[in-house]
């Protein structure tokens, strides 16, 4: 923890640097910073850091695939470049946890422990997915292991979530809400009103910043006052910290700290993870706003193969398990994506099934053709 | 039988229900210490406590989302918007999460809330507390949105609504809160959402609204009645799902229609009346469906001007007695 930024709720935050150095400044190096890290860690551990981080890179490229061959519609955010922020914060959770989430979801869902294979069937949109076909990319969800959904609107998860620890709270429970969101939420309304509700009526939840320096297409020193994301909550009197998300087991430290820190205290707190995006927003967007130099930087600092070369430096990851690894990986996905291609669409009878939890009275059921006297 | 206020008769049954179901908790702006912007909560936090009657900050879209956040976990929420002009500033939580998280997610979450709001111009409160915008919600699959206009209304469908596991929006009205009425005591009738009702029967016309101007056509109607017009007054009550079949029962009896309703007259709920009695009454009708509504404006603040823009008994009388000479019933 002696290497991450910290902003305390109600004081002065730390000054971690300028606007245009404090990525480096204030966060740990993926490549040379943590392999102390790593001599801490159980060779088990790290080698399950390693495969839930390449489940996600190839699952993700195989989406992307998917994608571009019309398998997968509408749009499609991928978690490419933050397989470490996505490991490390949903090992922080216990499965009675409660996890919100943006658009950019898919990594998310499986290691809250939804199975890959219900989470392509749901990019396919099938009758098998984890919405059954309702939700598509941006909306995975699913009851059972608490992933309380993937939401499309910027921001619109935040009061949700913010409400889920206030349930929370009503009935006296233990568990803690995560709350994740891209750099660009910071400057909502609705983070500002979620932070002033859950540090007002002390909830237990963290909101996780997943900062890869672009909203869209714009930066976050174009688009943020305080680009230093993490101090965001001093306003709020909620204390907030920077990791570097490239780092899986600091991320995963900050993480389970604040979580455990929610869980106690009964108080909110805000956790940055600082991350390069490898590809564009979306599938569809080629990233020309980037320079050369930032894709190649964003190359340079690819998690999962910064993370391989840790563990092969520190003897963990032979050539051997990292084929045994590879393997398992490739053949979960295909095998995820054979289910998604065999799972049927969703019937048509069933357009109407989702509209109201209680049936009322004169609820249309009009096809678009149909007319509204039908005699 | 007691004769009771609209108001009174809301605050009984929040305060009925929240002894019934401890899941039911009350969020709002001034609902708590305050009781209440137009006292609908008085006394409830001095009986329930903070936990279950929470105040919150001027902070709609935060709540309001809250709200959702904690009935998806099983809880009951009962939100108070001080005035449906504010639910703008909640317009994303209500429209893009409350109505789409059951369905968008494959039915697996319901969404049990209440939105209990008033409407309604006539209180000189000016161009943006003065707007009737139910239609926005009533717009969207997804939400219920329903307007009670008589008191045991009022505690029969707040009943149903908070006993509903959907999100529901109760159009309340801010003429509407002294008006009284008939409640049986110990009532615990739960209003069946989606259903109009047809408040007085009648022959020559067809008179239909909704919240404060269902009240109004029935008053038109009664003085109506001494002129030897018989009116027929169909109350919506639900605004979505709209029971439609109500209002062409009633129009195919009658002939001929005049919707009364409080909002812009362009687009507005009446518009999709008469598009529906056109639709399932083409062949019965005698007049060309009229429409009653506000002034196309902003609501000014100066009282002569006010009330010019709003629609009131006289001009409702004076739409139905056009619409009857149309097709040649002579009136008074």
């Amino acid at each position: 923890m002696a290497d991450t930024a910290k902003a305390k709720g109600g004081g002065t935050a730390k000054s971690t640097g300028g606007r245009r150095r404090s990525r480096k400044d204030s966060t740990t190096s993926a490549t040379g910073g943590t392999t102390s890290g790593v001599a801490d860690e159980k060779p088990d551990v790290l080698l399950d850091y390693y495969r839930r981080m390449v489940l996600v890179r190839r699952f993700e490229e195989r989406t992307g695939q998917a994608y571009t061959q019309a398998r997968i519609g509408g749009y499609c955010h991928l978690n490419l470049g933050e397989e470490a922020t996505v490991v490390g914060l949903m090992d922080s959770l216990k499965e009675r946890d409660y996890l919100y989430t943006n658009y950019r979801d898919h990594g998310y869902a499986i290691h809250k422990g939804m199975s890959p294979r219900r989470v392509m069937a749901e990019l396919y949109g099938r009758s098998d997915g984890v919405a059954k076909g309702w939700g598509g990319s941006m909306h995975m969800y699913d009851t059972e292991t608490r992933m309380l959904g993937g939401y499309g609107i910027v921001g619109g998860q935040l009061p949700l979530a913010t409400g889920a620890a206030l349930a929370v709270t009503y009935r006296g429970g233990d568990e803690v809400v995560m709350c994740q969101m891209g750099d660009g939420t910071t400057n909502i309304g609705a983070w500002h009103e979620s932070l002033n509700l859950a540090s007002l009526w002390n909830l237990p939840i963290v909101y996780a910043i997943v900062n890869n320096f672009t909203g869209m297409g714009t930066s976050v020193e174009r688009s943020s006052a305080e680009p230093d994301l993490y101090k965001r909550g001093s306003a709020f009197r909620i204390e907030g910290v920077r990791v570097d998300g490239r780092d899986v087991l600091a991320v995963r430290d900050a993480a389970v700290d604040l979580v455990e820190k929610a869980r106690s205290e009964k108080r909110p707190y805000i956790l940055e993870c600082t991350s390069y995006r490898l590809k564009g927003h979306s599938v569809v967007d080629p990233a020309k706003y980037r320079t050369e130099d930032q894709v190649a930087e964003a190359r340079a600092n690819d998690p999962v193969a910064a993370f391989e070369e840790q563990l092969e430096k520190a003897g963990v990851l032979t050539e051997e398990k990292k084929k045994e690894i590879a393997d398992a990986v490739k053949e979960e996905v295909a095998d995820a994506a054979d289910f998604a291609e065999n799972s049927p669409s969703p019937d048509v009878s069933t357009l109407f099934d989702y509209t109201y939890a209680t049936p009322v009275a004169n609820e249309s059921r009009r096809m678009p053709a149909d007319p509204v006297f039908a005699e | 039988m007691s004769v009771i206020t609209y108001r009174q008769a809301l605050r009984d049954t929040l305060r009925a229900e929240m002894l019934r179901d401890d899941n039911v908790l009350l969020l709002g702006e001034e609902i708590g210490l305050f009781e209440g912007s137009y006292k609908i909560t008085e006394g409830l936090l001095n009986e329930f406590g903070e936990q279950r009657v929470r105040d919150t900050p001027i902070s709609e879209e935060g709540f309001v989302g809250a709200a959702v956040g904690t009935a998806m976990l099983g809880l009951r929420p009962v939100v108070e918007l001080m005035t449906i002009n504010f639910s703008l500033i909640a317009v994303d939580q209500i429209i893009n999460h409350a109505a789409k998280v059951y369905g968008m997610f494959g039915g697996q979450t319901s969404v049990p809330m209440v939105i209990r709001t008033p409407g309604g111009g006539g209180q000189q409160l000016g161009a943006t507390h003065s707007q009737n915008i139910e239609l926005f919600y009533a717009f969207v699959p997804g939400l219920k949105v329903i307007a009670p206009s008589s008191p045991a209304d009022a505690a029969a469908m707040l009943r149903a609504a908070i006993r509903d596991d959907d999100p529901v929006m109760l159009l309340e009205n801010l003429g509407l809160y002294n008006s009284k009425g008939e409640v049986p005591d110990g009532d615990e009738t739960v209003a069946e959402i989606g259903r109009a009702a047809v408040t007085r029967e009648g022959s020559d016309i067809t008179l239909i609204g909704y919240s404060r101007m269902a009240a109004m056509s029935l008053r038109v109607a009664e003085e109506l009645a001494e002129q030897d017009v018989s009116v027929e007054v169909v109350d919506l009550r639900s605004l979505r799902p709209l029971d439609r079949q109500t209002v062409v029962d009633s129009v195919r009896k009658t002939g001929c229609a005049v919707i009364a309703e409080d909002d812009w007259l362009t687009y507005g709920i009446g518009a999709e009346i008469a598009a529906s009695i056109q639709e399932g009454a083409f062949d019965y009708l005698d007049a060309p469906v009229r429409r009653v509504a506000m002034a196309e404006v902003p609501l000014p603040y100066a009282k002569p001007l006010e009330n010019a823009a709003l629609p009131s008994a006289e001009s409702i009388t004076t739409a139905v007695k056009e619409t009857l000479s149309a097709v040649g019933k002579r009136v008074g």
